[in-house]
């Protein structure tokens, strides 16, 4: 019975091979390690953010008037309304540390390299869409940071010449940030940008599968196959990645109902203080900080002395990611293989990294602002120098099977 | 990646301190949401001194009341005054613009003050009124200087006094037992404290209403996953035996 | 791979125990989403008890009041109205109100509490329009009636227990609500008499 459904549906769409290329028989490499948990949880923070997204909006009034009330009757008088909301706060930190530590794993492990730039591409289309979602979806609460965050960040694209003041009045849509804003962002945060977000995933898993996983040994796998064409150091995705994700899920899934039941406000990192206030154009509060997960490039903005510089300087912070895969130019994929020197690099880089993201919460000071341009260097050093040593870098011989 | 986590570790103090961002010293609210009898203390000391100009508007008297233990016919008979149902919002009599012009500024909502301030401001804030002649009520607050609000708990604390050092910063004046100095109140400093503990608790149960039962939700669901972590990490086990 | 004996045994019992434990934790996820459509704490407090005071209401007057948005009537019933339900029984459709569109203590020839006053629910039981009273006019529509109500969307007819007449579009009679009486002269819609 079940078999003839099947075959019915394989008649018409092509189900079954669908799902073994993809999961049955899509062949994964063994020695995935810890950092490989990332990817998958990313998938499921995403559904997470989808599905209490598309609750929050059944009850979300999204207008200057009504938006902040809204949101507190959201947390008070709609059942399980304040569980909903704290899973897409803490959804929305969630996602960017997960995505945070995704891309560390390509960084470290060369997984941007040939063949895979194309797939590095999607996935940094996909964290900056991310940003996106997150500035936007920030101003819904409609309290004082919301407000005040979004007025600095809008307030970034005046830099721009010539253009810059119409700009900045086209995409406010009124002289301050007001109910038009808040409209047109919520409108792009619940539909517009989630559909590019999931057909960018799409297309993002769409990639991976087709030139296959790397892995902590940055061997191609595909390279030795036995006598069937299945690759030696590869097992099939289904069940052998499902049953280990569905632990990271749990481990992961501790991690995450900690914080959202006994700490959802994150020390005031992940909502913080002052959006418990309604916003009021009249009154800036005291410190203006964007919520933690844009912190380093914020503080790459603020080190640098000039207003145009400093918007060039962030956009290039993010930019530069984009160029990896060329800027590398070793052909060892591995920082198990790579040199002293690029241990060191990326060490570095990622003590710059986590600085300016620390630089970036605090108020500055003229000590701190001169610590953040030392790091703000660092940060783009390691690019630079990537690109010079990874010509005719000294690696160490890569196996020819992944160690396992 | 130790590397990484050692550096977390070590900047998780100093961002502790950047989250809560005050200078002034405040003292330790410690409230406690499981005693009830001290939040309905708190409802009856905030309807009947803050509720005249301060709302709390997102709360409804009916979710107070059953969150508290109170009886509706309790709620309405002595913290209602407003002509409100129960089931209403709480919000209050006087008009914004009226109250704009009668304090220079509009009571602010204080539904939420808890969770924008925290508890133990609320707390050092209502302990940090002192006399201020140059003031349009003739006091000051230690922790909220230039307040635009008359001490209205006056009658229970009495007004306090401050010295004040070169530099210009003021502190309260206090007896060798660290308690205030006040004159003409009616509490002792220690009833007064514990009126004002009162308060604070409840405006902290105000914040957040389902604070309790989050956490206690949280438990179950932890245990639940915890439970859930071990089963998947033997299955993955038992599968990956093929593997290795 | 290797090619140790497998433990199927042990292997299927984790497979079921991780899909019974996970399958659980989905359907308790489910439960927040599935209870925040339940109506909120807002629209239960505009869906409280309403108290009426029905002292004022003289004989045959109908007066509307608002319950859960829909519109409640309480009429007071003369001695001749309620003298003429007695002799309707063959043209209604459920007379003795055995189906059971009134709570209890509604459950009785008058459907009410007290006789003279009927407390209804002013929607009409066929597609939920509101029925028009007609307090003098209704002979028009069955002879030999003088006061009933009509319901102009699809013409349904009810008596002055707001019971259905044949013939007609609407299925049942009309519902009474809720209804307790505090004291002679207030009622409280949307309360059991005997709840607390």
């Amino acid at each position: 019975m079940v078999k003839n459904i099947i075959d019915w549906i394989d008649a018409r769409i092509p189900m079954t091979a669908t799902y073994n290329r993809h999961v049955g028989q899509y062949a994964t490499p063994k020695n995935f390690n810890f950092w490989y948990f990332f990817g998958s949880l990313a998938l499921l923070v995403l559904v997470n953010q989808l599905l209490t997204g598309i609750w929050l909006t059944m009850n979300y009034v999204p207008t200057a008037e009504g938006a902040f009330a809204s949101v507190e009757y959201i947390m008070r008088d709609v059942d399980y309304g304040w569980l909903l909301r704290y899973m897409h706060s803490t959804g929305a930190s969630a996602f960017f540390f997960v995505i945070y530590m995704h891309m560390f794993r390509g960084l470290i492990y060369g997984s941007y390299q040939k063949p895979r730039e194309l797939l590095w591409l999607f996935g940094m289309l996909i964290f900056l869409v991310l940003m996106a979602e997150a500035f936007m979806g920030y101003l819904l609460p409609w309290g004082q940071m919301s407000y005040w965050g979004a007025q600095v960040i809008i307030s970034l694209f005046g830099a721009i010449p010539v253009i810059g003041d119409d700009l900045t009045l086209w995409i406010r849509g009124d002289y301050v940030i007001s109910g038009a804003t808040l409209n047109r962002f919520f409108a792009l945060h619940v539909i517009a940008l989630p559909l590019v977000l999931v057909v960018l995933v799409f297309l993002h898993l769409i990639a991976l599968h087709e030139v296959g996983s790397n892995n902590p040994d940055g061997v191609e796998i595909k390279k030795n196959k036995d006598e069937n064409g299945w690759p030696i150091d590869g097992i099939p995705f289904h069940p052998y990645y499902t049953v280990k994700d569905i632990m990271g899920v749990a481990g992961f899934l501790i991690v995450f109902c900690y914080v959202l039941f006994f700490m959802p406000e994150g020390g005031g990192y992940f909502l913080e203080k002052p959006n418990f206030e309604a916003a009021n154009p009249m009154k800036t509060p005291e410190h203006i900080a964007p919520v933690w997960y844009f912190t380093p490039f914020y503080a790459i903005l603020r080190a640098i002395p000039d207003k145009l510089v400093g918007v060039i300087g962030m956009g290039l912070s993010i930019a530069v990611l984009f160029l990896l895969p060329w800027l590398d130019r070793c052909k060892v994929k591995s920082i198990r293989y790579r040199s002293m020197i690029h241990k060191i690099n990326i060490a570095q880089f990622t003590v710059s990294f986590i600085i300016l993201g620390y630089l970036g919460v605090v108020p500055a000071t003229p000590e701190l602002t001169i610590a953040a341009r030392v790091f703000t260097f660092t940060y783009f050093a390691f690019f630079v120098a990537l690109w010079v040593y990874s010509k005719n870098e000294k690696t160490k011989e890569v196996p020819t099977r992944v160690t396992h | 990646m130790k590397k990484l986590l050692i550096a977390l570790v070590t900047l998780l103090p100093s961002l502790a301190m950047a989250a809560s961002g005050h200078s002034v010293h405040l003292e330790s609210a410690n409230v406690d949401l499981h005693d009830k009898a001290s939040l309905e203390r708190g409802l009856d000391s905030f309807q009947h001194y803050c509720s005249g100009c301060h709302s709390t508007q997102y709360q409804r008297y009916e979710r107070v009341a059953t969150d508290l233990g109170i009886s509706n016919d309790d709620m309405r008979n002595k913290y209602m005054f407003t002509g409100a149902k129960i089931g209403d919002l709480m919000e209050n009599a006087i008009p914004t613009p009226d109250a704009a012009k009668w304090f220079g500024a509009a009571p602010p909502d204080l539904t939420l003050v808890a969770r924008v301030r925290g508890a133990d401001w609320v707390f050092s804030y209502l302990k940090g009124f002192y006399l201020d002649e140059t003031r349009p009520f003739g006091v000051n607050n230690t922790v909220f200087p230039s307040v635009g609000m008359p001490h209205v708990l006056q009658d229970l604390q009495g007004l306090a006094t401050v010295t004040k050092d070169e530099a210009g910063n003021a502190s309260l004046v206090k007896d060798k037992d660290g308690n205030l100095v006040t004159t003409g109140g009616k509490l002792t400093a220690e009833e007064y404290d514990q009126v004002v503990r009162d308060i604070t608790g409840f405006l902290v149960y105000s914040a957040e209403p389902v604070q309790l039962e989050r956490e206690a939700l949280g438990w179950w669901v932890l245990g639940f996953l915890f439970i859930f972590f071990i089963i998947a990490y033997l299955l993955k086990k038992e599968y990956w035996k093929d593997v290795h | 791979m290797s090619n140790a004996p497998v433990d199927t045994g042990r292997r299927r019992f984790l497979t079921a125990a991780t899909a019974v434990v996970g399958g659980a934790g989905a359907v308790a996820v489910a439960v927040p989403f599935i209870k925040s459509w339940n109506p909120s704490a807002k629209a239960k407090a505009a869906g409280a008890p309403v108290e009426v005071n029905i002292s004022k209401v003289e004989p045959g007057q109908l007066i509307r009041v608002e319950w859960r948005g829909k519109p409640v009537w309480v009429v007071r019933r003369t001695e001749a109205v309620l003298n003429n339900l007695k002799t309707l029984d063959s043209k209604l459709r459920d007379p003795a109100s055995e189906e059971m569109q009134q709570p209890e203590y509604a459950t009785n020839p008058a459907r009410s509490i007290k006789p003279e006053f009927f407390i209804a629910v002013g929607i009409c039981t066929h597609l939920g329009c509101s029925p028009t009273y007609l307090p003098d006019s209704f002979g028009e529509q069955v002879e030999g009636v003088a006061s009933g109500f009509f319901c102009p969307c699809h013409g349904s007819k009810f008596d002055m227990a707001g019971r259905v007449f044949q013939g007609v579009p609407a299925p049942l009679n009309l519902v009474i609500p809720p209804h307790k009486y505090v004291d002679d002269a207030n009622v409280i819609i949307g309360v059991d008499t005997g709840a607390a």
